[in-house]
């Protein structure tokens, strides 16, 4: 199989050309003592702890009681993307977060896609993630997906040149954006000189777009609006991620119990009485938002919620309802909406996809299975996932069994051989897997900072760079032209 | 500011404060355990520290005998004892994590890092190996806190519900030291020269001991010998720690403390509270220590902790999350 490093053009990388883009950086690596980068991860991981840049785990505890606490292994070696890759992969970004906010709202109004024959109906209908309570409802903007994070592999083609592929779309609650801040904080603390070296494009402003974002999503008719971050509380797993933004955006973190719906308004508690809430910037499943409307035994939501944002009292960021389009089944039809609405060609790419609910597709997924990637249409995280190549024949069986009993529950995708790049690893620097998150924010304009969050599949070989399954992060470096 | 908020600041330093508090007595009990003393005395002074958190029945059923090692081990290692110092810090750290966008990096990194070095020290048994320099320790980390509160927090409501939380419990905690150290002696504490007062209790250097470990308990030992210039007695003691407005861990600097925070965060419902809290402190500025004696230490004293506790479910009630801690 053909192999990618984003910084050597050959691989295993010893005595092979370093790529254009990563020849300063190189050049700075070689001469650092081994010791030295060891010294400075030790001391990368002391100020996470100190800092307390964690993830909880859920349902574990530690010896003395308290919830347990994780850090995700950071890693000293940036992933760097020249600046021409980027300007490209921007546009394609634009492009595609401008089509599916089409989408979405064409889904809860019009149906026009559905009706050009061009997504199926069903597809959308009975899809679980699909909302009958948003129908019709007006949204500011006509704004659904306000932050989505996209997630981008490169693989090589034919010829051995890196090609960028959208993986996924998550248009729900995507996170992982304040390790992409932290990340840079902590490179620009432990190796300044390197910055000083490289026009490094910065990354700090993030939650002032956010913010711009969020205000610029108020209903309409509020000048001044209070925006919130709405967390599931300290337990969560992103909880760090939620205290950081609202702290960085200097706006108050709510959990649901903090909220308060009367006379159609939300409002939060205070210690100077109820005040008035405009936009909430929720990190809370839909299900849990209002237990008079989703799952009734939330706590974690508000009762009345959805009465006031359907009235148009407050915004919810993300949407109610978006789920539908970053379903995995509804991926394939991603660049039929770019070519829909906007009437452009796709600038990014999708991985090409089997739906195993068509009938010929499910028939070939069925006979390579050995060398495809099933996934389930709802699953995350890397769970409820077959890497055909690595897995063992007994897990292809269950696998077998499991599509043809739902075969709608699942797509297909060829085993892509996700780029790497070097990785410092107890046996020394080594190639890893990674892939690639920008976070892409639809506000009064589209907008993000340059780069993402790169995550690292650490283990040797591994494809997966999912956190909860031994994944590390990088700091991404878009440079800027020379 | 969000209540919730508000009454996580409220019990991270109230936790903090309590921390201290409980390393202070601890400290000055494995002190004086280490004087040559009688088995009984030994055992009284053991018992008293656990009545201040009225732990005595939890203790009995967990570890059945009390000694110097059992007690130390409960109060401060022992997760399931909420009083200990562990379950102390741990609920400040946690408190803390629920709001710390709410603090200053400083301040929070303080409390995490308190929490962080202190499950380190246990896991070495530094405890064990030299209690009096881990006491001091636990001691240290709450002046650091409160350092670092004071010299970075904005002066906003945040800042005013931590000072309040801080200064509560110190008003508590005070007043339970002196009620139980006043009970070891006499029932009911009217003065020396009362019938039945602490002389003929024993030696001149009991009574010396005695009363000189409550003082350094609340690092009052030099300033006792400043203000007072004189030998050691029970009365001015109790002057000390109750009716000195400029003694910073007295209970009238604690209320003054309490009155003026309040009313920085005073809004449309908390009237009545900061008139309780008003009352309470002119009942100590205008008070005399004669008086307070005259109807007895334990009396004035376990009324004042009622007002205290009303204070807290006042303050409760008027800002923060009505529940129950």
């Amino acid at each position: 199989m053909q192999k990618f490093d984003e910084m050597y053009e050959a691989l295993p990388f010893e005595g092979s050309n370093v790529r254009p883009h990563y020849q300063r950086y190189a050049q700075w690596l070689a001469q650092q003592p081994g010791d030295a980068m060891r010294a400075r991860r030790e001391e990368a991981e002391m100020i996470f702890r100190r800092v307390g840049i964690t993830f909880a785990v859920y349902g574990a505890k530690d010896e003395s009681g308290a919830g347990t606490e994780r850090l995700i292994p950071f890693d000293l070696i940036p992933r760097i993307i020249p600046a021409h890759e980027w300007a490209r992969m921007q546009q394609g970004l634009v492009q595609r977060v401008t089509a599916l906010n089409r989408f979405i709202h064409d889904v809860y109004h019009g149906q026009e896609i559905l009706r050009a024959g061009v997504v199926p109906a069903d597809l959308i209908l009975r899809n679980a993630q699909f909302r009958p309570e948003m129908a019709g409802v007006h949204v500011p903007r006509n704004l659904y997906a306000h932050i989505a994070g996209i997630d981008i592999v490169r693989a090589p083609d034919a010829r051995g040149e890196g090609v960028y592929y959208v993986l996924e779309d998550n248009l729900r609650v995507p996170s992982g954006v304040s390790y992409m801040l932290e990340n840079r904080k902590m490179m620009m603390r432990l190796f300044p000189e390197l910055f000083s070296q490289h026009k490094v494009a910065p990354v700090a402003h993030y939650p002032d777009l956010l913010l711009d974002t969020l205000r610029a999503s108020a209903p309409a008719g509020v000048s001044e609006p209070t925006v919130v971050v709405l967390t599931p509380g300290m337990y969560n797993s992103a909880y760090f991620e939620h205290a950081f933004l609202a702290q960085q955006m200097g706006v108050e973190l709510v959990e649901g119990q903090d909220l308060l719906v009367k006379d159609g308004f939300v409002y939060m508690r205070t210690t100077r009485g109820l005040e008035r809430v405009h936009v909430i910037y929720r990190r809370v499943d839909d299900d849990f938002l209002d237990p008079r409307v989703f799952r009734p035994t939330s706590t974690l939501g508000c009762a009345g919620l959805m009465d006031a944002y359907r009235a148009g009292s407050v915004a919810i960021c993300n949407a109610v309802g978006t789920g539908v389009a970053d379903d995995k089944s509804v991926y394939p039809y991603v660049p039929e909406m770019v070519r829909f609405y906007l009437g452009e060609e796709p600038i990014l790419q999708n991985v090409p996809t089997w739906l195993c609910r068509k009938e010929d597709d499910l028939k070939y997924v069925l006979g390579h299975l050995h060398e495809l990637v099933v996934k389930e249409v709802h699953g995350a995280g890397g769970y409820g996932m077959l890497i055909g190549p690595a897995a063992t024949q007994a897990e292809i069986e269950d696998f077998r069994r499991a599509l043809v009993a739902n075969p709608s529950g699942y797509i297909a995708q060829p085993t892509l051989s996700l780029s790497s790049c070097p990785t410092f690893v107890d046996s020394g620097i080594a190639p890893r897997h990674i892939d690639l998150r920008p976070f892409v924010l639809s506000g009064q304009s589209v907008q993000m900072v340059a780069g993402g969050l790169t995550r690292v599949a650490l283990k040797e070989g591994s494809l997966v760079v999912n956190s909860s399954q031994g994944g590390g992060t990088k700091d991404t470096w878009v440079l800027g032209q020379e | 500011m969000l209540s919730r908020t508000a009454d996580h600041l409220f019990w991270m330093s109230r936790y903090t404060e309590r921390a201290e508090n409980t390393a202070r007595m601890l400290n000055v009990a494995y002190e004086t355990s280490l004087l040559p003393q009688s088995a009984a005395v030994a055992e009284e002074s053991l018992l008293g520290l656990l009545s201040i958190s009225e732990l005595i029945p939890a203790y009995t059923q967990r570890h059945g005998k009390v000694t110097r090692e059992g007690v130390l081990d409960f109060m401060v290692c022992d997760g399931d004892n909420h009083s200990s110092i562990l379950s102390c810090l741990r609920a400040a750290r946690e408190n803390a994590r629920a709001v710390r966008g709410a603090l200053t990096t400083e301040v929070w990194e303080t409390q995490n890092t308190t929490w962080l070095v202190l499950q380190r020290y246990l896991a070495e048994k530094r405890f064990d190996s030299d209690p009096g320099q881990f006491l001091e320790w636990v001691k240290h980390r709450s002046h650091v806190s409160r350092g670092v509160t004071a010299g970075t927090m904005l002066q906003d409501e945040a800042y005013h519900f931590l000072r309040l939380g801080t200064f509560l419990e110190r008003a508590d905690n005070t007043a339970r030291l002196l009620d139980v150290k006043f009970h070891a002696v006499n029932t009911d504490f009217h003065g020396s020269n009362a019938a039945g007062a602490a002389r003929g209790r024993g030696p001149q250097e009991f009574d010396f001991y005695h009363w000189s470990a409550i003082l350094r308990s609340v690092s009052a030992f030099e300033i006792y010998r400043k203000v007072y210039r004189d030998v050691i007695t029970p009365e001015r003691v109790a002057d000390l720690l109750i009716l000195r407005r400029d003694m910073p861990r007295s209970l009238h600097a604690s209320l003054h403390e309490v009155v003026e925070n309040l009313a920085a965060v005073a809004n449309g419902q908390s009237g009545e509270t900061q008139r309780k809290a008003g009352r309470l402190l002119a009942d100590l500025r205008y008070g005399r220590i004669d008086e307070i004696l005259a109807t007895g230490l334990h009396a004035y004293l376990t009324q004042f902790l009622d007002r205290v506790n009303e204070l807290g479910a006042c303050i409760s009630r008027d800002f923060l999350v009505p529940m129950p801690h």
